[in-house]
């Protein structure tokens, strides 16, 4: 039995409904393993490949460049070269049918809220299967940054993404502001949803958070992934810190935003403007400003775990662009004889996004090993 | 999804949040006491538009209804902003302005310049404005270049929920007298707004939609005829880029100047009448500070300088529309100096 596969238009974050075609990067004709970049697709925030769902040979481009169109709209189809081209045609006419009556309903999870410890905290559940993970983001971002890697890591397991106090869309109040604090609310929320044990991801600051939750429960504590993470090492651009937290106009923040990225034209004017929304809620700059200085002291991280990792029984796995401008790569030679150690190329402190391919397979071979 | 609600509910709310955080906040005007279980119920509903609809029961001694007399309540309005009040005054049409402006351009402008930096006005007045509803010549003028003209003023022309809610939160923050102008027009538009306060800065206007051909400036509700004519003229190959100005006083010159920096084609476009407006301080910046990057006249896309006339063929014609605006960038885009058209 063949099976004939879609390529279809991505959600990439919330607020995705279309996306545009912006080129085809194979033939009709070629063969493509599982996760080959088939196509280009452009986002008002950003451009990025769509990859093969399905192992075969791509048999017809359905959208074609430059066209518009909303999610899970049929791109292109994928099946193997036995398949008559009559079955093809058919499931071209079937799905465009069903994908235009989806349209309206397209919108993927929703994001809940619970309280915990008198705040609100805001998180998106995606797949089913245990045993479940959490992806924590890092400083001045949000659930949103794992727009790349939410939904193809939860295939088969139930992945959360949460937004930190004084982040995204939950409550502002973050304490201290210390790294021990917010640890403290992770784990309050882990207990509130019901969470026994889990796979934890930390991005930058989250990968700190991660960090300090394994040395202080370590039983809780499946694995540890941690993309370019803080805590490891002791330098950290500061500037990069007090910049994001002090500027209040596109043209101050830009810059700073580039230095998260090694290709700088991914910081679209969107993303400078989204950025700066979520920074002019109510307590966003307060609270930005209580943990920067938690977590910055002299130009410097005075939290770091690299004294404690012994302590952590759990596997690593340690993710990090080779140009990442924010924390050097080189803090991942840290854990070079305990963890699984990966360093991308062409990519920044946003690795997560800039090499979201390699970073989904390397995180999905982990946890399955 | 984020939550989506409208232009109007989008005031409301941040008028709701501010008196909720701040107790000076006050709300003065004709008939804002209404609506959803007020007293009075069945005569007023929350202002002419039932933008304050609901804040009486919440705030009972915080919203007042005042008597017809503009003059006498924002009068009153400026001299409680000078006591320590932050009052938000609905001065219900913009038209209307004539009968207070002296207290308005004249005192409340001027107290901070003339008691030396001493003296603060944290005073909203909100009014609408706007053509296109059939209410006649003295309801529909858009008169938000004669606040502009007044050092002291600040003015502010949202064109969607989301700025409303935040530029009305950053007026009733800042602590001097902003003069809010709601295009009535817009009041039933939808869009996504965050649930919490937030504010816009003054003085940053929004880039709307990219484009590297031609660049339309803009406000209010010709932000949204602008991007109807920006689609059409799309599917033609013409990429114009929108900036809406957000507010006029103070002005952003910076986002206006880099992006014709970019296109070196320009069509300003505004409801208002043409003399002296928007359109014409617009344009003079541009042939003063980017005239080197120019590769084509400024166009303007105005009202013709006659009062807004009720009768709805002739309005429709007062009021520019998205097929004027394309025609305006088209020739723009089009255009050619003479020496590259004869070489």
């Amino acid at each position: 039995m063949t099976t004939i596969h879609a390529v279809t238009m991505p959600k990439w974050g919330l607020s995705m409904t279309h996306g545009k075609v912006v080129d085809w990067l194979i033939d009709e004709g070629t063969p493509v393993g599982v996760g080959a970049e088939v196509l280009e697709v452009e986002t008002e925030k950003i451009t990025s490949a769509v990859e093969a769902p399905a192992p075969g040979v791509l048999r017809r481009r359905v959208a074609g460049a430059g066209v518009e169109l909303p999610v899970g709209a049929l791109l292109g189809v994928i099946a193997a070269a036995e398949v008559p081209d009559t079955e093809i045609d058919e499931f071209v006419t079937d799905n465009e049918d069903v994908i235009a009556v989806e349209d309206a309903g397209e919108s993927g999870p929703e994001p809940e809220s619970v309280e915990v410890a008198g705040r609100m905290l805001r998180f998106l559940r995606r797949g089913e299967g245990g045993p479940p993970a959490l992806m924590i983001h890092g400083f001045g971002s949000n659930l949103n940054t794992w727009l790349f890697n939410h939904e193809p890591l939860s295939v088969g397991r139930e992945v959360y993404a949460l937004d930190l106090p004084g982040h995204g869309q939950s409550s502002k109040e973050v304490g201290d502001g210390t790294i021990a604090h917010l640890a403290d609310v992770v784990m309050e929320w882990l207990d509130v949803v019901g969470i026994p044990q889990v796979h934890l991801v930390g991005h930058s600051l989250g990968g700190a958070i991660c960090l300090e939750i394994a040395c202080r429960e370590p039983a809780r504590v499946l694995s540890l992934t941690l993309v370019s993470s803080a805590g490891l090492g002791s330098e950290i651009a500061a500037d990069y810190v007090h910049g994001f937290v002090q500027a209040e106009r596109r043209n101050q923040l830009k810059p700073h935003l580039q230095q998260l990225f090694f290709d700088p034209t991914q910081v679209t004017r969107q993303v400078v403007d989204e950025t700066l929304r979520s920074k002019r809620l109510d307590g966003v700059s307060e609270a930005l400003t209580t943990i920067a200085s938690a977590f910055v002291v002299d130009g410097q991280q005075p939290t770091r775990f690299a004294g404690r990792l012994a302590e952590i029984q759990a596997p690593k796995l340690v993710l990090w662009g080779a140009d990442d401008r924010i924390l050097p790569a080189a803090h991942a030679a840290i854990l070079d004889d305990q963890a699984t150690v990966h360093v991308l190329d062409d990519c920044g402190h946003m690795v997560h996004m800039e090499g979201a391919r390699d970073v989904n397979r390397l995180v999905d071979q982990f946890w399955q090993s | 999804m984020p939550r989506t609600i409208t232009f109007q509910q989008a005031i409301n709310e941040a008028l709701d949040q501010e008196m909720a955080r701040d107790r000076s906040v006050i709300v003065l005007g004709e008939d804002v006491a209404g609506g959803e279980g007020s007293p009075g119920e069945q005569d007023a509903w929350g202002g002419v538009m039932g933008v304050t609809k609901g804040l009486q029961p919440k705030y009972p001694d915080r919203v007042l209804d005042t008597p017809i007399s503009e003059s006498a309540f924002i009068g009153a309005a400026i001299g409680a902003a000078t006591a320590g009040m932050r009052p938000v005054a609905e001065l219900m049409f913009n038209d209307f302005l004539g009968v207070c402006f002296d207290q308005i351009y004249n005192q409340a402008a001027k107290f901070r310049y003339m008691f030396g930096g001493k003296a603060e006005t944290p005073l909203v007045i909100r009014t609408i404005v706007g053509a296109g509803v059939r209410a006649a010549a003295q309801h529909s003028q858009s008169l938000y270049a004669i606040f502009t003209h007044i050092p002291g003023l600040k003015c502010v022309v949202p064109s969607t929920p989301y700025d409303a809610k935040g530029l009305l939160i950053e007026a009733i923050r800042d602590n001097d007298p902003v003069i809010f102008c709601e295009h009535k027009g817009l009041y039933a538009m939808e869009g996504e707004v965050p649930e919490e306060s937030y504010t816009v800065p003054f003085g940053e206007a929004a880039v709307v939609r990219e484009g590297s051909d031609v660049t339309i400036v803009t406000l209010g509700d010709m932000v949204h005829r602008s991007h109807e004519a920006a689609q059409t003229l799309a599917a033609d190959g013409v990429e114009c880029e929108i900036i809406d100005l957000r507010t006029t006083s103070p002005l952003d010159e910076e986002t206006i100047l880099e992006s014709v920096a970019e296109t070196g084609r320009v069509v300003v476009v505004d409801e208002a009448n043409p003399r002296c407006s928007i359109a014409t301080d617009i344009s003079a910046l541009i042939a003063d500070q980017g005239f080197g990057s120019l590769k084509a006249p400024i166009r303007r896309v105005t009202a013709p300088h006659t009062p807004v006339p009720f009768n709805g063929l002739l309005e429709d014609l007062y009021k520019p529309d998205a097929s004027r605006i394309a025609a305006a960038v088209r020739g723009v885009a089009e255009y050619q100096a003479l020496e590259e058209a004869t070489s």
